[in-house]
């Protein structure tokens, strides 16, 4: 479903990823690890367009969308969560899962019908879904941080995507929180056939969530497998698991 | 859930204002007629700035330049030409909107503070053609005596007309503040980066709203031209504009109806201040300072906290 090959980002001097590669099957779960500045949020960007690739490509179902702008990335099926909450803060939680909804169905230049009417229904499921049902007329901003990072998926999942990529969705998290996100996600994968590409620094769950693991070390990709297989890795022990 | 845009409150409240506003004219005096008028305009133009600044989150520092074209094209039209004068009216709002388009396209290639600088000097060029061409504009001098249909010639004529444009024109800013595309721009302004990342092409909408926002400045100046029956370059004059800045400010930018207070407070003040002393906008200094220490929202954004949480938020849902 995606296939990155050969990227390359640098700034100025700093070569943020250098040769990543990464394969993402339909109806899998990946995860991107990664030592802090490996270059696993530089890499979710190349892919959903915040940044341009210096060079290599990105397949996303037969093609190149590394040199596409963020919302026709997202318009071909690809929606995301950052890292810091990236929300509308100003705005209620309904609201801020409708917009996308609306921009999913291609009604956000509508201008002469209420939008308190168009696509409730799709809005208020997604709610549902995620569990902020009854946060529904919160300002957004008001949220506990936890809950931001909620809102944060159920933004993108207006988006109805194909592949759902979550940069850090724990990040910042308690214990019981994250525990309790990551059975969301894999119940969102399960329920809808989401494809999900995540990165993550609680390697327990990576292991136990991820059916395929990208181990990237100062930008580079090191190697792509199996939990098993990457556990196992002397690579990977040595520059990364190692102190683990 | 209410399927209707307005609830009845609001719509009994609009309602009740229009028909007081109505029956004015024949027991105020002239000069408050024409002040009232002046103040229709300006909150126009004040809400039509809103929608790309409060709104849209924008900077949009020059809009008095659109506001302008709209005024100099339906004046130059019904000066120098013999068409019709409707088509004279009818012309600013859409050279205005044209201009915005021009405009636009380049200043929302930038962001924030840059796409302010741009628009103040692409804006301030008109400015300058209107200043300097003497042979078409006037020049400094301005155009005067601009000759208007009988209808609304008058006093009482000109703000009828301006009362009933401003009431269609809230009807439709209100409908689009409301409407997916409002609810976007919204959106937008709280966070451009997370909507390109939910397939919002920011630009395309961005300049949309710009489009829409000048033909009302457009509409606005127009309006000036039926209320004084002249134009001026001062009208483009970025300071002007900042003026206009300053109503949304006053009155409440994350509002909808926040302008309109903004605009009549302004208006007030430079009339009735104005006539006192030269320094009125000492007064309006020390108010924008007492405005920002105390009431950061706004006179209406003030006033709609204070009648209720409930109201809090513009674009809430009523199940």
């Amino acid at each position: 479903m995606l296939r990155v090959e050969g990227l390359h980002k640098s700034f100025e001097d700093f070569k943020a990823v250098s040769d990543a590669h990464l394969t993402v099957e339909a109806g899998q779960m990946v995860a991107v690890i990664g030592p802090n500045g490996a270059g696993k949020t530089t890499l979710f960007n190349l892919i959903t367009g915040q940044l341009k690739p210096d060079r290599g490509r990105i397949i996303f179902n037969n093609e190149d969308i590394g040199r596409l702008p963020p919302y026709e990335i997202c318009r071909r099926g690809i929606a995301r969560s950052f890292q810091i909450a990236n929300i509308f803060p100003r705005l209620t939680v309904f609201r801020n899962v409708q917009v996308s909804v609306l921009s999913q169905q291609r009604k956000s230049i509508r201008m002469f019908r209420p939008a308190r009417t168009m696509a409730v229904e799709e809005t208020r499921n997604i709610l549902e879904k995620v569990g902020l049902t009854d946060k529904g007329d919160t300002i957004a901003g008001a949220l506990a941080h936890g809950d931001q990072r909620i809102l944060e998926i159920a933004i993108a999942l207006g988006n109805n995507p194909q592949l759902l990529v979550l940069d850090e969705p724990t990040a910042g998290m308690s214990a019981e929180e994250t525990g309790a996100t990551m059975a969301l996600i894999r119940r969102l994968a399960d329920e809808q056939g989401l494809t999900v590409l995540f990165c993550e620094h609680d390697m327990e769950l990576v292991f136990n969530v991820a059916q395929s693991i990208m181990v990237m070390h100062q930008g580079m990709t090191i190697l792509q497998a199996g939990p098993e297989i990457v556990h196992n890795s002397r690579q990977v022990q040595e520059c990364y698991l190692g102190g683990a | 859930m209410s399927k209707g845009i307005f609830n009845l409150k609001t719509f009994g409240l609009a309602a009740a204002i229009l028909i007081a506003l109505a029956f004015l004219p024949p027991v105020l005096p002239r000069f408050y007629i024409y002040i009232l008028a002046v103040i229709f305009v300006t909150a126009l133009l004040a809400m039509s700035l809103n929608m790309v600044v409060g709104h849209g989150g924008l900077f949009q520092f020059h809009h008095g330049a659109f506001y302008g074209v709209g005024a100099y094209t339906a004046g130059l039209m019904l000066t120098k030409t013999s068409l019709p004068a409707w088509m004279g009216l009818v012309a600013g709002p859409f050279a205005a909107a044209l201009v915005g388009l021009l405009i636009g396209v380049f200043c929302v290639r930038l962001t924030r503070l840059y796409f302010g600088m741009l628009q103040i000097s692409l804006g301030s060029l008109i400015w300058a053609i209107a200043f300097r061409w003497y042979s078409l504009t006037g020049g400094d001098d301005g155009i005067h005596g601009i000759p208007l249909p009988s209808l609304i010639s008058s006093s009482t004529g000109a703000y009828y007309f301006c009362l009933i444009l401003l009431a269609v024109c809230l009807f439709v800013l209100y409908l689009i503040f409301k409407s997916p595309f409002g609810a976007t721009l919204l959106a937008i302004r709280d966070n451009p980066e997370r909507c390109e990342a939910i397939g919002i092409n920011v630009r395309r909408h961005q300049l949309i709203a710009i489009v829409i926002a000048t033909f009302f400045a457009g509409i606005a100046g127009v309006l000036f031209v039926v209320v004084e029956g002249s134009v001026f370059p001062d009208l483009l004059f970025w300071v002007f504009s900042l003026e206009v800045f300053i109503m949304c400010l006053l009155g409440g930018w994350f509002t909808f109806a926040g302008p309109i207070f903004g605009a009549a407070i302004m208006v007030s003040l430079r009339t009735f201040v104005g006539t006192y002393t030269e320094y009125w906008t000492l007064i309006l200094g020390i108010m924008l300072i007492l405005l920002i220490f105390f009431l950061p929202e706004g006179v209406w954004g003030y006033l709609l906290e204070k009648l209720g949480p409930q109201k809090r938020d513009l674009h809430k849902e009523t199940k």
